[in-house]
């Protein structure tokens, strides 16, 4: 599309007046869909998997530090709020707004992450893993019998560990577009790049509620 | 007539139309979706012929099995694992009939339909200049070619391919004591999670394109049901693969960490895999029918120069199937041991979903009534695709019935429905949309005589080799079996089996007349005018093939529908969808939706 980068500054051709909603903003939220059926088919399975074998599983704190998790759900939820802080910013022009929210929102991003990291190391040292012949978790109480069996280590990994994965990819788009915004590409009229990973960005604090009450709270 | 311009500059000229791309972005590194659809046209078609050489393999084995009289032609090749003394080892024969359906599901008749037709069509159909995302669209094609090179390299590794059914089974699939197979069902695996995120790309992309950039007056209602149909089956493919997604991944776990998400120890269940994958494998069969049921559609109206018979009606039987298709999988479960109540649910759902098929085929026969039909090859197809469909549909019927599928369950009878409706109905959809638009895509026509006859022969012997599986079916022949000749019941229905077998390969050679046709035509086809067909859809207004860019910088301006044949409005018995008349009699349309 040679002849529409050069001509980017004249008129876009009339079309179709869609759906009301620019090309990258839609495709965002079309993909996000199938994110949802993702993270469905990972949380299916673990509701399938807990219900028919629930002894499989530990009861809410058994294992998981719920207290610690509670508060990086709560920074989470927070980085959240400067995103919507950062995009407000913008869209009123303010673009000094925009550079630090977006900073903030990434490092909170990071900090989510490193918090996920420093409980699955503790969590692997106190012996829960997913794999059977290794699994030794006791819970908080260190002499008393297994809590849950291997099952319980390779559902909860797999479904946190996945949304990590989404995060971490998240943390480094926010990082592309806070290097951006500090060089002043994004304006009060061009600033569709931070609207599309906000919505990722609220996708992924979504997923994580849900993920966090059923997991550490139920 | 209105002209919508492109971005212009102040003297009023169009913005250059440079092509000064090399020759690797030009076709190997292309954004443009005609190439794009042109790279998956010849990526599937290599698939297309593995998975028949395959199919050839596995017919071998069931017309003479184990006999040294008649030894494996190429045989000899393969190493020891496979076959010794001319005669396959059982565990090559379950990758066989494994790879077979595994390649030409995904590799083959998928890409085939939306990888080449969303790609090549929607942009042209709707009167946009390329996709949404040009680049993704690259990405989409260049993920799928890792994903089939995974796919392949399993056939050499340790252990050889998969051999878990291409449904793949738990725990057979995840693990090795049972199958012997280690590395090629995590190559397996790790294939369908790549070929996942191409389709996924794709899909993206089809939606926005679809949704959003529709030339002026193109409103929904006046899209070709070619665009439809892929419009629909992009949200199916949306929503359906991150579930294959999520369960392949399970199993990646299984097969490689030792975890036991499907495997009975430590309270894995084998069952959830089956849920998981048939929850996606439903949707999917849809996703392997409705684009083919779209070009018929359009094919269909083009050869009996007639509207297409409820143009509404179609619509909302393509959404009708896709809706309702995620409520029936649990008939490839009647004989998991469910709940029979649950077993009903199911068999009630998959016997409406029949409705909407049936209005399609009603409306199909309602184009063709009275119709002064041009038996082009496309038509043919088409014509085809009826006839065929329908009885791979009224073979569903009984096997959606709960108690008739206790019987039938597993034999040759659902290998009869399968390839009814998905070489019957697919393939023969796939022949006719290859013929009906490589005129556009490489500016000649196929050759017409080769063409009848790749028809006629494909037909006849396609017929011949899988009819006869329904009397083997409910005779008791269960699929994937490798020697019938062991139980006496099944002895005796071997001639059929000889029968099929040697139908088959004729019908395997045939396609070779269809291989030549095409790749002779490349470079020798009649050089072919814009419009060689006299249909009405946008892509005949471009010239053939179109340029980069597709119509030099001025979108089309849609006045009506797709389907104006013998229309009394024009003398011609076409009218397409971009010709303004004069003076219309009707009050003037508005462009807005």
């Amino acid at each position: 599309m040679s002849s529409h980068a050069a001509a980017a500054h004249l008129a876009e051709p009339r079309r179709m007046p869609g759906i009301g909603v620019y090309n990258m903003k839609l495709g965002m939220w079309v993909f996000l869909l199938s994110e949802v059926m993702f993270f469905a088919s990972l949380i299916g399975a673990y509701i399938i998997l807990r219900f028919a074998n629930p002894e499989a599983f530990g009861l809410p704190g058994e294992v998981l530090n719920v207290p610690l998790t509670g508060v990086n759900t709560f920074i989470l939820i927070c980085s959240s709020v400067t995103m919507v802080k950062a995009f407000a910013a913008i869209e009123n022009g303010d673009r000094n707004g925009l550079k630090w929210y977006l900073l903030a929102t990434a490092l909170l991003g990071a900090v989510f992450v490193g918090i996920q990291v420093v409980e699955y190391n503790v969590l692997a040292h106190e012996g829960f893993v997913p794999i059977a012949s290794e699994y030794a978790a006791h819970g908080r109480d260190e002499t008393g019998p297994l809590v849950g069996g291997p099952l319980y280590g390779a559902t909860f990994y797999t479904m946190t560990g996945f949304h990590g994965l989404h995060v971490t990819i998240g943390v480094l788009c926010l990082l592309f577009l806070t290097v951006r915004a500090f060089m002043g590409k994004y304006t009060q009229a061009n600033h569709g790049g931070v609207e599309i990973v906000g919505l990722y960005w609220h996708f992924v604090d979504l997923v994580w509620i849900i993920l966090f009450t059923i997991v550490y709270l139920i | 007539m209105s002209t919508i311009v492109l971005p212009q500059d102040a003297q009023g000229h169009a913005a250059p139309h440079h092509d000064d791309r090399s020759f690797v972005r030009k076709y190997i590194f292309s954004t443009d979706h005609k190439i794009i659809g042109i790279q998956f046209l010849f990526m599937s078609l290599f698939f297309l012929l593995v998975g028949g050489i395959l199919a050839m393999a596995m017919r071998w084995q069931l017309a003479w099995p184990s006999d040294p009289n008649v030894p494996l032609p190429g045989g000899g090749m393969l190493p020891e694992t496979m076959v010794t003394n001319g005669i396959m080892l059982p565990e090559f024969y379950n990758s066989l009939v494994t790879m077979h359906g595994t390649i030409m599901v995904f590799f083959a008749i998928m890409p085939l339909l939306v990888g080449v037709w969303a790609n090549y069509l929607i942009p042209l159909q709707i009167g946009a200049e390329d996709m949404a995302f040009p680049r993704l669209n690259m990405a989409s094609f260049w993920t799928a070619v890792p994903a089939g090179l995974i796919m392949m390299s399993s056939f050499f590794v340790v252990g050889g391919a998969a051999n878990a059914g291409w449904t793949g089974y738990a725990p057979l699939s995840v693990n090795e004591v049972y199958s012997g197979v280690k590395l090629g069902q995590q190559l397996w695996a790790l294939s369908l999670i790549t070929l996942g995120f191409s389709s996924l790309m794709g899909s993206v992309n089809y939606i926005t394109t679809i949704v959003n950039m529709r030339a002026p007056g193109m409103t929904y209602m006046r899209m070709p049901l070619s665009t439809w149909a892929l419009f629909i089956t992009s949200i199916l493919i949306l929503l359906a693969i991150p579930v294959l997604t999520g369960a392949l991944i399970l199993m990646f776990f299984d097969q490689t960490l030792g975890t036991t998400f499907y495997q009975p120890q430590d309270g894995g269940q084998p069952l959830l895999w089956q849920h998981l994958f048939w929850f996606f494998g439903h949707p999917e069969v849809y996703i392997l029918i409705l684009p083919a049921m779209g070009f018929v559609s359009d094919i269909l109206s083009n050869g009996a120069r007639k509207p297409i018979f409820g143009y509404t009606a179609m619509v909302l039987a393509i959404a009708g199937i896709a809706f309702l298709g995620w409520v029936v999988w649990g008939h490839h479960m009647f004989m998991s041991g469910m709940n029979p109540m649950l077993g009903s649910t199911f068999m009630v759902t998959t016997m409406l979903i029949a409705v909407p098929s049936a209005i399609k085929t009603f409306n199909w026969l309602g184009t063709l009534y009275r119709a002064n039909i041009r038996f082009h090859v496309p038509m043919l197809h088409a014509l085809a695709f009826v006839s065929m469909f329908v009885i791979g549909g009224l073979s569903g019927i009984f096997l959606a019935n709960t108690p008739v599928d206790i019987p039938l369950h597993d034999t040759y009878f659902v290998v009869a429905h399968i390839h009814y409706v998905l070489f019957g109905g697919s393939l023969f959809a796939i022949f006719g949309a290859i013929t009906y638009w490589f005129p556009k895509m490489f500016g000649r026509m196929m050759n017409k005589p080769l063409g009848y006859v790749h028809f006629a022969l494909t037909f006849v012997f396609f017929n011949l080799t899988f009819f006869p599986m329904h009397m083997l079916g409910s005779g008791g022949h269960m699929r994937r079996l490798y020697d019938p000749t062991q139980y006496p019941n099944l002895a005796e229905m071997q001639d059929t089996n000889v029968f099929i077998t040697i139908s088959a390969l004729l019908l395997f050679g045939t396609q070779f007349i269809f291989l030549v046709n095409f790749f002779w035509s490349l470079f020798k086809g009649e050089k072919a005018p814009s419009n060689p067909w006299e249909a009405n859809s946008l892509e005949w207004a471009a010239p053939s093939p179109p340029p980069h860019g597709n119509w030099d910088g001025v979108l089309p301006t849609v006045h009506r529908g797709p389907y104006e044949y013998a229309s009394p409005e024009t003398e011609a018995d076409y009218l397409p969808q971009t010709v303004a008349l004069r003076a219309p009699a009707r009050t003037h349309e508005p462009i807005g939706d």
